[in-house]
Order: C-alpha cells, then structure tokens, then sequence
C-alpha cells in the first residue's frame, strides 16, 4: 500500500475524509442520482417521447444556440477588457475590475427584471432601439442578452490571468525580429491564449445553458419560440408531469457532466501550457 | 474548477510596466478604441442593469420604496432568505474546512473525482437543483408518503428551500480553500504535530491563519449565492405568499403583479448585497495581495 498509515502524522483523516464523503452523498450525489433512477423506470419509449416532444426539441435548439452565441459575444469583448484591464491605465479601472464579478453577485432575478425594464419597448435601451423595429424583450434577442449579461465575467476571469503572466520577453523578441504589434499579437500572444479562452467559453456557455433567474422575465416564454429548457422542466412540474420533467433533466445533466470532463481538460491543458491555474 | 471563474488570486498590479514597455505598448488609437469598445460593452451590459435597479426602485419616490420593504410579505421573505443563509453557510463552511483538510492534507485513491464531484454543483442546471428535492421528499417522491403520514413538510416548506440552498452554493468554501491549502503543504502542519500540538491546535494556530482571507473570500460568495438564489428555490418552494417566500422569489411576485416599483425595491437591497460582497471581495484581494507581497518580499 502506498498510503501507509505509518506516513500519515497529521491527524483527523479519518473524521475529515469521512464527512466530506457523507456529505456530498446526502446532499448531491444520492439526490442526482434519483433523476437517472426516475429516467431508468419510467421506460425508454415514454422517455424518448418526453425528450423529442416538438416543445422540447425547440427549447433545447434555442438554449443551446442562444448560450453558444452569447459565449462567442462574450469571448471577444470579454478579452478587450481582460487586455484593458491588465494592460492599458485608465480612470476607472479599479472600479470597472471589481463590477467584473457583478453577474457573480447579483442575484438572477435582480438581473432578469433589470433586463427586462431596460429592453422593454418603452425603457431606456429598447425605446432606442424601437424606432428600427428592432424589439428585444420578449424575443429570443432578449434571452440573448441576459445570457450575455451572465456569461461575461467567466471569460474576463479566465483570461485575464493569463494575459498578467505573459513574459514580456516573447513580444519584445517579436518587435526585435521585426514583426508588428498586429503579427506579435496574433501569432505569438493569441495562441497562448487560446486554451484559457477556450475553457472561459466552455464555461460561460455551461452556466447559460442552465440558467433560468435571468431570463425567464425578459423571454416572454412563447411556445416554440422563446421557451427555455430549464423553464420546460418547471413548466412540466407544474403539470405534474413528474416523468417529463425528469426526462429533460436528464437530457441535461448528461450535457453538463459532459461539459464539465471537457471543461477540466481544458483546465488541465491551460496549466500544461502557462503553468497557471485557470 | 467548473462553474464561477471567481477565485481568490492577488492581481499584480500596475499596467505602466507593459505602457512603458517599447515592445508590449500598443498604439495610441489601439489603446483608445479598444477601451471604448470594452468600456461601452461594459457599460451597456453590467453597469446600466445595476443603476437600472436603484432608478426604477425610486421612480415612485422614497415612501413607496420604504412602504414596499416593511409590508408584512417582504419582511417575513427578508427573514426566510436570512434563515436559508444562516443555515447553508455554516454547512458549507464546515464542509469545505473538512474537505480541504482530507484534500491537502493527505494522500489518497480517487482523490481526483472527488475534486469534480465537489464541483458539480455549479454545472447542475438551479432548476435541475429543486427538482432532485422534489424527486426525493415531494408526494409522489421516494420519501413522501412516509413524510405526509409523518406530517413532516419538506418539499413546499423551509427544510426544501433550505436544501436547495445548501446544493446550490455547496462548492463555495471548498473550491476556494482546496487549491491554496493543496499549494502550501502540509509541512508547517507536521513541525506543529512533530512538536507536540494537538490536530484542533494545528488547525487554530497553523492551518488557519494561513487561509483565512481564502475562507472569507469563499464565505461571503457563498452568502451572496445563498441570499440571491432564486431557480432552484423556485421549484422547492411553493410560493406561499409570507410563508415560503424568500426575497428573489418576493421580487418576482410582485413583478409578475406590476407592481413594478415594490419589486425594485425589494430588487434593490439584494443588489445592494451583491454592491457589498463586491467591495469586501475586493478588499481581500487587495489583503491577500499584501500578505503575498510580504511573504515573496521577507
């Protein structure tokens, strides 16, 4: 055995290790698992046809497609300002740093009802936006922006590190070799940035394709059109349709469990390449 | 670590050393466009939602606003969301020393899918978070006709909603503490062992002073989650007007009834909330810069 009593002299292993176990089973593993269980009894068929049904289909079309778009906006202004904020001085940056985290802090429904007045047809964005016939409440446009809204700090807080550890030495050897700032950021910062983008963006799309606080206002949760798949879950709970709520949980579980394995290879990768913990 | 890109990691500081530098400075109308497209991004999408808050909160004036914070419904919300929070950041606290400990401090099989499993929580869907509960305590759940024959309310009641809290914000103190203590070792621990302390000594004196501005760090987001979690209490908690209301869910019935002004009021202290755990975020990060400098300094 390599972990041999003998080595261990800290005490409280035993009561430590034995905690956390229980813990995590009573409060999320044994939950989750009942949702799989549920999905097991309930047979594949009636699961197939909870899972295909029209509405549901739809709802995972546009959650998946608004919160891979939101992460992609997301991913290109995020690094504008994780490069503003490590590289430029300006008035303001302490402040604009620390509302970074806003979305983090703010609760959802704070965030969706916001939203929502702002891009109303008669609030302060949407009247602007109105006389173009542009309307974003209420429209898959308006679950776009709250998932915008949510998605942004995971990229800001992911790359921003890694653009602090850059080694001045590698752009200075760029410039003295010739090349200009635009060839030095494309082929020699970008690419060492591409692994923490990459999993900001994985991260950002994971949180949005669960979220539910921030849009559910400004959707407008027309059928087919702006329903999203964590409003069918509740939606079929209050049906009581037990067995279709858990089918789509399911559904989505699957994807967040995949996600997160593909999330701590990037991690994993991210560390291998800057020596940092993203 | 999957979920909030939140983490505890001192910023080292001033950008005049890239500005200064012939070789990382960018051009004048490089600098100035990129800040005015990512101050503008900033500015309409974060900024703007949160001042949105406070003006639509006092568009009817400050006697509305107070009226709508001490009604009866908003009070006994207030005292629900302080109840969850007083119950889940303590669990939580406790858990993530216990995990860390076992974590950082020992060796042993699986220690890596422990680490994921911990962070599950934040990849789970919040709506995904109540329905498990209702799966399990609701009256067609595992345990619910045992709990109806019992009379006992889990699903619908404070115990649900309390539950769905602690899933939600479980990785909060875990995550923060896990990485740093795994970074620092466990040497310090064994000399105050080796000479003599008891474990609780240890932790007290050695462990702790170590990771005290990661634990609070870690503490003060799990609060704002706890406070302002609003999905996975929404499917638990059955909106039962002053009973089973915390605040998130307050804010979202009055809206839903248009009564607009009342819900930003209510909307406007969890913001205020999320406006304080910033700031102390931030000052921690700052304490937690000063401590590194020091230590890298001496």
């Amino acid at each position: 055995m390599a972990y041999a009593r003998a080595k261990r002299v800290l005490p409280g292993f035993g009561l430590s290790l034995g905690f956390t176990l229980a813990y995590l089973s009573l409060i999320v593993l044994i939950p989750l698992s009942a949702v799989f269980i549920k999905s097991a009894g309930m047979g594949w068929e009636n699961f197939v046809n909870a899972v295909t049904a029209p509405r549901v289909i739809a709802s995972f079309k546009l959650s998946f497609g608004a919160s891979l778009l939101a992460a992609a906006i997301n991913v290109v202004f995020g690094l504008i300002l994780a490069w503003s904020l490590v590289r430029y001085t300006f008035p303001g940056k302490k402040l604009v740093d620390a509302l970074i985290d806003l979305p983090f802090a703010l609760p959802t429904a704070v965030a969706g009802i916001s939203l929502t007045a702002l891009y109303a047809k008669n609030g302060w964005v949407g009247s602007l936006l109105e006389p173009f016939g542009i309307k974003v409440a209420f429209t898959p446009l308006g679950i776009l922006i709250a998932l915008v809204f949510i998605g942004l700090p995971f990229i800001v807080r992911t790359v921003q590190p890694i653009i602090e550890d850059l080694d001045a030495e590698f752009e200075e050897a760029a410039a003295s070799l010739g090349a200009t700032r635009w060839q030095t950021f494309r082929r020699v910062v970008l690419p060492s940035l591409i692994p923490a983008l990459l999993t900001g963006f994985a991260l950002a799309f994971a949180r949005a394709v669960g979220e539910y606080g921030s849009v559910i206002f400004i959707a407008g949760n027309i059928p087919l059109v702006s329903e999203i798949t964590p409003l069918m879950i509740i939606t079929k709970l209050e049906q009581y349709d037990y067995e279709g709520a858990t089918a789509v949980a399911s559904v989505m579980l699957i994807f967040s469990f995949i996600l997160l394995l593909i999330i701590n290879g990037l991690q994993a990768w991210t560390t291998k390449r800057t020596g940092r913990n993203a | 670590m999957a979920g909030a890109a939140a983490h505890l990691s001192p910023h080292s500081g001033s950008a005049t050393r890239f500005e200064a530098n012939l070789a990382t400075r960018d051009r004048r109308w490089v600098k100035y466009t990129l800040l005015a497209v990512g101050l503008s991004y900033f500015a309409l999408f974060l900024l703007l939602p949160l001042v949105a808050v406070f003006i639509e909160a006092l568009r009817k004036g400050w006697e509305t606003y107070f009226a709508a914070l001490v009604e009866p419904d908003a009070l006994s919300a207030i005292k629900l969301t302080l109840i969850a929070a007083a119950i889940s950041v303590p669990l939580n606290l406790v858990f993530g020393i216990a995990a860390a400990w076992a974590i950082a401090k020992f060796e042993f099989p699986g220690k890596h899918l422990l680490i994921t499993f911990i962070d599950l929580p934040f990849s789970v869907s919040p709506v995904v978070a109540g329905l498990i509960y209702v799966l399990i305590f609701g009256a067609h759940g595992w345990f619910g006709p045992w709990l109806i024959d019992n009379d006992i309310r889990v699903i619908f009641a404070i115990p649900g909603i309390v539950l769905a809290t602690v899933f939600v914000t479980f990785p909060f103190v875990a995550r923060e503490l896990i990485p740093l203590m795994q970074s620092q070792g466990r040497d310090e621990e064994e000399a105050a062992v080796t000479l003599g302390a008891s474990g609780l000594q240890t932790f007290w004196r050695v462990t702790l002073p170590n990771v005290k501005w990661a634990l609070l760090y870690g503490v003060i987001l799990c609060n704002a989650r706890a406070m302002g979690e609003f999905g996975a209490v929404s499917v638990v908690s059955g909106h039962i007007r002053g009973e089973t209301n915390t605040m998130p869910l307050h804010v979202e019935i009055l809206y839903n009834e248009y009564q607009f002004a009342a819900a930003f009021a209510v909307a406007s202290l969890l913001a205020l909330l999320a406006l304080v755990t910033l700031t102390v975020k931030t000052y921690i990060e700052w304490r937690a810069g000063l401590s590194t400098a020091e230590e890298t300094s001496s």
